[in-house]
């Protein structure tokens, strides 16, 4: 339990580890969604172009 | 039985593998969610390792995934090599990615916890060895199944090296207690008494189960292109987008 935001964010002074860790955790997670996304559109976007059929 | 079969039709699993990655993604995000908030707002600080210790909230989840991820992808691959199912194929090689960056995340965040609490980014102890040796080994599987053509004969060497590669899990698991390791002992599966504060242990279970879920999404996810780009010449895929 943190007592203030200040505190929160200080993270005990642990804060470039603590922060570090998670901004890398929400890079890899941000990245597993995308990429699929893009990579059914694209496909998706040349069957319907019928880019395949030769 | 009827039913499997009626699963196992691709056509059939790219319609309703939509849904069902919905109904993953939105528990597994609310649970990731409430549990990345609990540890890191709510669980009390640790007496030894101050706040520092809430990297764990990432860590484990991360390394449970890892183990959780490469041990599907064996039994995928098992049934991909007996019953040569599609889908089997499909999955394996759509988990891959997913496993190798979750495993990735437990390396990296255990190497920035490492170095405050140990003095140093790395060891050779027998966990991160063994754990670093896993990533290698999803890594084996997707550059397998890029060296392929064929995606039927690149599915199946990958089964194999899914298959023969599991054994490196139960050498992650035990390696805290058959070696004499840095990385500390099991917390949450120890037997008795929890080595943790129900505050703490909580919210890393439900960050653990959210993972999970996440998983199964971010799989389907991937699974739903992959499929697609197997089955981009039948008549089936270009009916699906001439209607649309």
């Amino acid at each position: 339990m943190h007592e203030s935001w200040q505190q929160f964010w200080a993270m005990g002074g642990y804060a470039p580890y603590v922060w570090g860790s998670y901004a890398i955790a929400a890079i890899v997670i941000v990245g597993n969604i995308v990429t699929p996304v893009l990579v059914h559109r694209h496909i998706a976007r040349r069957i319907k172009n019928e880019e395949y059929d030769d | 039985m009827l039913w499997l079969h009626r699963f196992g039709s691709l056509p059939y699993f790219y319609r309703v593998s939509r849904p069902i990655a919905i109904a993953l993604a939105v528990p597994g995000v609310l649970l990731a969610a409430y549990g990345v908030y609990g540890g890191l707002v709510n669980a009390p600080v640790d007496y030894q390792q101050g706040d520092a210790f809430r990297i764990l909230y990432i860590h484990v989840p991360s390394a449970w995934l890892s183990l959780f991820g490469y041990t599907s992808m064996a039994i995928a691959g098992v049934v991909a090599l007996v019953w040569r199912l599609k889908l089997a194929e499909i999955f394996l090689v759509a988990a891959a990615p997913v496993g190798a960056s979750f495993t990735f995340l437990a390396l990296v965040t255990g190497a920035i916890w490492g170095k405050p609490m140990w003095g140093t980014w790395w060891v050779w102890d027998a966990r991160l060895t063994s754990e670093l040796i896993l990533l290698f080994l999803y890594l084996g599987v997707i550059a397998l199944h890029n060296a392929i053509e064929s995606p039927r004969t690149a599915a199946r060497a990958c089964a194999l090296l899914s298959v023969v590669g599991v054994i490196n899990v139960p050498i992650i698991h035990y390696s805290v207690e058959w070696w004499n390791t840095l990385h500390q002992g099991p917390t949450v599966t120890r037997f008795g008494r929890p080595a943790m504060e129900m505050d703490m242990l909580w919210p890393l279970l439900c960050a653990a189960l959210g993972f999970t879920l996440m998983f199964g999404w971010l799989t389907l996810w991937n699974m739903r292109a992959q499929l697609l780009w197997r089955e981009r010449r039948s008549r089936w895929a270009k009916k699906v987008f001439s209607d649309a």
